[in-house]
Order: C-alpha cells, then structure tokens, then sequence
C-alpha cells in the first residue's frame, strides 16, 4: 500500500519536474534577444573626410563607435598610472591610407558609460566614475580594467564596415589586442 | 462536525462565524496579538512602510492607465500626458516619486531600529531575513520604476546596473545581454522592466510582507529593553482587569491607535513634500529623454542607493565588484554575525555601542560621498569609509563575542 503511493507520489514529482523544467527553459528563451536584434546589421563609415584629433562617433548595434583620426603626436598631458606615452606608436591603431585611426567601441570598458575626448589634452575621461583613457583607448587611470574594445571592422578603401571581421582585425585579434 | 444554524439570518454575524470563524481570526490577529508597553514611535516605522507601500501601489494604479511602455512614447506620455493633461495626473506622479524616496527613508530607520534594540535575534531572526529580502525586492521595483519615464538617467542607470551583471573580469557579457535581451537597453528591456515594475516585484513584496507579519506573530516585537516578556502570563493580567499591571497592551484598539497617531503626524510631512517639495524626489537630468550616444556628464542613483554605490566606486572593477556584492548581502547575516546573547540596546552593550555609532555615520558619509563626484579628496575619503564599512563587519564576531552579559531590565 505505501509502496503503491511512494511509486505514485515519485512518479507525479518527476512529471512535474519536468514540466517545471521546460516552463524554465522556455522562460530563458522568451528572455533572450530576438533573431531580429541579433542579425543587427553592418555600419559603413567613410573616414577620407575625418579631420585629425577630432572624435566622430558611429552607431554600430545600438552602440556608440569611436573613431579619431590619432595626431602624431598623441602624448596625454597626463597619466595618473604613469603611463604617458605617445599614443600614436600604438599597435592598436589602425592605418587607412597614410593616416592612423583609433576605432573602438565607445563604452567605457568598467561600467558602460561613454567617455568624453578632451583634444587639448589627448585624452578620454568618464564622468561615471573618473576612469581615464589615451588616444589609442589604452587605460590611463582605473577603475576601467582593460582598454576600450576594438569591434569587428574591415577595410575597403578609405571606408570602414563595421561588423564584419577583416584581416586586419584578424591580425589585432590574433594579437590579443582587440580587447 | 461542523454545525450550521439553519434559522442563521444569512450574513449576519453568527452565520459568518460559522462559515469563517471570524471571530477566531479577529482573536488571534488582533484583539489579542499583545504588544509590549514598553516601545516608542519608532515601532510604528513597520505600520508607516506598510501605509506607504499603499499609497504606492494606489497612485501607481493612476499612473498605470496612461503610461505607454514604448521607448519612443513612454518619455512623453510620462512627461507631457501625465503630467500635463490627465486631471490631477501630477498629482499620483508626485505621490508616487515621494512615496518611492520616502519609503527608503523609513525603511532606514525601522532597519537601524532593529539593530540598535537587538530586534534580530532570540527568535526574531526571521523577521530580520524577510525585512532583508523585502528591502532587497524593494530596490529592485524602485530601480525597475527608475527605468520607466525612459530619460538619461532611466537610461544610463539601466546602462551601468546592467553591465555590474558581466561580474567583471568574468566578461559575463552574454548574461548582461540577456537580462536586456539586447546589446544596449531598448525596447525588449524596457518592455520586461515595466512588466517586473507594475506585476512580479510588487507580487513578491505582498507575498513577503505577509510572510514578514507571520514572523512576528510568534516572538512578538521587541522592547525598548530587551525584556523577555512571558506573553501568556501579562495577556491574562490585562484580561483579567489589571490593565495597569500587565505590561502588555493588545494590538487592536489599544496599540493601533497610537500607531493611526505616528500614522497622522508622518502624512502631515508626506503631503507637505508631494505638494510643496517635491522636486527632491525627481531628477531633474531624467527630463531630457535618453540619448543613446550621450552620457549625461555625472551619473549617480537615488540617494538611498549611494552608500552601496560608493563602496563600488573607489576600487579597480573586479575588487570594487566584490566589495559591492559584499555590501548587498552582509546585512542578511547580522543574526548570525552578533554572537552576543545580548538583546538591549546598543548604548548598554560596550563595544557594540561604537560599532552601532560607526556603522550609522558610516553610511551617512559614503551616501554623502557618492553624490559628490570622483575626484581628489572625495576619492580618498571614499576609499577610508568604503574599507570602514567592511572592516566593521569583519570585526562585529569578534567585539560581540567578548561582550558581557547585561541584564535588560530583571
Ligand atoms: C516595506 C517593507 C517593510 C514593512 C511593510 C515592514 C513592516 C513591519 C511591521 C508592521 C513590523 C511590526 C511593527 C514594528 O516593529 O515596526 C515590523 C517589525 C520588524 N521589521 Fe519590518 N517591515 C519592512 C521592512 C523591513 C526591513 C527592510 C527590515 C530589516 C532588515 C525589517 C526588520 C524588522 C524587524 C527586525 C522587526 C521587529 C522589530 C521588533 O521586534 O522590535 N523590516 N516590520
Ligand atoms: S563607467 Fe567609466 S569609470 Fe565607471
């Protein structure tokens, strides 16, 4: 007899088990981005008619995208962690024609804020919570953990697709330098 | 076996009895759920937050007809629709925006209540727990309610609390984007926050007040010296006639009324601030509507979110991380962190009366702190209270565990 009802007492736990769990899953699913918000489509900017030390900014996924067409000199006026070298020595610049271009994703990489460019002093700062910059995105003061990250590009002539992966993002990538 | 009068007159009182045992239940939660005499206004806080939370959900039921949760009309349906064309739609907004501050304000004071009368222990620990996780579900509807009106500080706030999700280094970005269900805040978030803001989170904080009452049923609230009250026994002294005897007073009418007085004079402050001040509890940079590819030049949260924020700010991303996650869940174990068997109040109990003292001006400070921006001195002085604040939990075993035994009163 409480043999009988253990069997019919497991057996109705384990139904509902399962019904429980694909609820779960399908809950997650409802959750999760829709096709149409992932196949986001490509950015195309033209950059021949950039002028120099001055911040375009592309929208890219609902993202912002930095694009400064780096001076040679790109020294910042000042590094709190010490680290004021010229920026435009940087590997992770990228070369259109003869000029070099820092492209990256304009949030700040700590929490998500966007960071102003100061052209007089070469550098970004967020306002969030004082995290610094240089011209090639490389970190100048904490609390941002890493430089500002590099999206997906290609270059075809003097114009950049923003999205899709070319060889030279590859390279960068292969580098470690994307991010 | 159940006994049903057939010559009951249908609703009146014995055929309710019958059916509900109405008179039971007005026995055991009220006429004879015994409070101590022993209290101050301040156990009234519990009764005032329960009050507020029905002004929230009443103006919000007014708001809720004409907001439209679309990111390209919520900011003016909020904005122009409410506030400009629905009769006394301004109104409900005010309420609602003071209501949602002012709760916090309150929730403060019933918190630093309990722990300066020792209130979460000898069997009050879960009535501790459950005020934990309704204030932890009430900073979810409030940052939730914060995303609604769809201006820059909706927006970046919804941008930065979102992005605390990747845990850091642990570049978790596939989490961040599901809880948005896009690569930056849009439709689809603003689309679930709405749905959390007006059904699940205020479904969940009905669900826990009463689980919170249940708590308290049984230990009964605390007193202002940490008495151990042998209910049963005072209960028969007031029942019997020795009012004056008994050191307890039954919750209906006796302890009620007071708290309808408390009640009285906190609505006279509450509606002074809806009518005359209440541009405090709404900021004035969320009037510009969000701006994806603008951050506004300072970002920081409702003022009852700060102190937790500034023990976020001063530290490198992952350790700040971890000292914030640390923050929001250390309170939940006070019960357990108190190893004194002490319940009175924290000036009777030694080195607990400092910690109690540091850990209020603590707050205070880095909620000060959080307001003020990034720079120079407030970054230092930010770091020394963010690392005061986790030092004195570290050390609150340690200082409660020598502590005397000191008697309440007898
Ligand atoms: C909206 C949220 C809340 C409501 C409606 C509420 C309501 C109440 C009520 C009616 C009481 C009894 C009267 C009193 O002692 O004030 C009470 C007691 C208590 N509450 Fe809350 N409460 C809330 C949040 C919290 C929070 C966030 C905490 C702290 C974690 C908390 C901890 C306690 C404690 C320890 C007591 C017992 C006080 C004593 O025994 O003296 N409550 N609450
Ligand atoms: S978001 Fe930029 S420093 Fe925090």
């Amino acid at each position: 007899m409480s043999d009988r009802r253990d069997f019919i007492g497991t057996a109705l736990g384990a139904f509902a088990g399962l019904g429980a769990l694909g609820a779960l899953y399908a809950a997650k699913r409802t959750w999760d981005p829709l096709p149409s918000v992932k196949a986001a489509g490509f950015t195309t900017v033209d950059v021949s008619k950039a002028e120099e030390n001055v911040l375009y900014t592309e929208m890219w996924r609902g993202k912002p995208v930095f694009i400064l067409k780096v001076p040679k000199d790109a020294k910042p006026d000042e590094a709190p962690n010490g680290r004021d070298e010229n920026a435009y020595e940087d590997p992770r610049l990228i070369k259109i024609g003869n000029d070099k271009f820092l492209v990256a994703i304009g949030l700040c990489t700590h929490l998500g804020c966007i960071p102003e460019y100061f052209a007089a002093n070469k550098k970004f700062i967020c306002a969030c919570h004082g995290g610094q910059f240089n011209a090639a995105g490389e970190v100048l003061k904490a609390p941002p953990p890493s430089p500002l990250v590099i999206p997906p590009f290609k270059i075809v002539g003097t114009q950049l697709i923003l999205g899709e992966e070319g060889p030279e993002y590859k390279q960068l990538k292969a580098q470690g330098l994307v991010a | 076996m159940a006994h049903f009068d057939p010559n009951a007159r249908p609703f009146s009182h014995k055929w309710l009895n019958e059916r509900l045992a109405i008179d039971t239940l007005k026995r055991v939660l009220s006429t004879e759920y015994w409070i101590p005499k022993n209290i101050n206004f301040l156990w009234a806080m519990g009764m005032v937050l329960a009050v507020t939370f029905g002004l929230l959900l009443l103006s919000g039921i007014f708001l809720l007809m004409y907001y439209i949760p679309d990111t390209k009309q919520a900011f003016d349906s909020v904005n122009y629709t409410i506030m400009q064309e629905v009769g006394f739609g301004w109104l409900w907004r005010h309420i609602h925006a003071v209501a949602a501050s002012v709760v916090f304000l309150i929730i403060y004071i019933h918190m630093f209540t309990g722990i300066y009368y020792g209130s979460y222990k000898r069997g009050r620990e879960l009535i501790w727990i459950s005020g934990m996780l309704l204030f932890v579900t009430f900073s979810a509807e409030a940052f939730s309610g914060y995303m609604l009106p769809w201006g820059q500080m909706s927006y970046w706030a919804g941008m930065v609390i979102t992005n605390l999700f990747s845990m850091g280094s642990l570049e978790w970005n596939w989490l961040v984007e599901w809880i948005r269900g896009d690569y930056v805040p849009g439709q689809a978030f603003l689309g679930r926050f709405f749905m959390l803001h007006v059904l699940l989170l205020p479904l969940v904080i009905i669900g826990l007040i009463i689980f919170h009452f249940g708590t308290l049923r049984i230990p009964h609230v605390n007193n202002q010296d940490g008495e151990e009250i042998d209910f049963e026994a005072e209960a028969e002294k007031w029942k019997a006639g020795k009012r004056k005897e008994a050191k307890v007073i039954p919750f209906n009418p006796v302890f009620l009324s007071k708290d309808v007085f408390v009640l009285g004079v906190y609505f006279i402050f509450f509606f002074y601030l809806v009518f005359y001040h209440y541009q405090f509890a709404m900021d004035p940079i969320n009037f510009d509507p969000a701006d994806p590819l603008k951050t506004p030049p300072h970002i920081y949260p409702e003022w009852y979110f700060l102190w937790s924020y500034e023990i976020l700010r001063p530290f490198p991303k992952d350790p700040g991380l971890i000292a914030f996650g640390f923050a929001q869940v250390i309170f939940f174990f006070l019960p357990f962190l108190d190893r004194s068997p002490n319940v009175a109040p924290a000036n009777r109990r030694r080195p607990f009366r400092c910690w109690f003292w540091l850990l209020l001006i603590d707050m205070v400070a880095l909620t000060i702190l959080g307001k003020l921006p990034p720079v120079g001195i407030y970054t230092t002085l930010g770091t020394i209270f963010a690392w005061l604040f986790i030092i004195l939990w570290i050390a609150l075993p340690f200082i409660t565990k020598r502590e005397k035994l000191v008697g309440g009163k007898k």
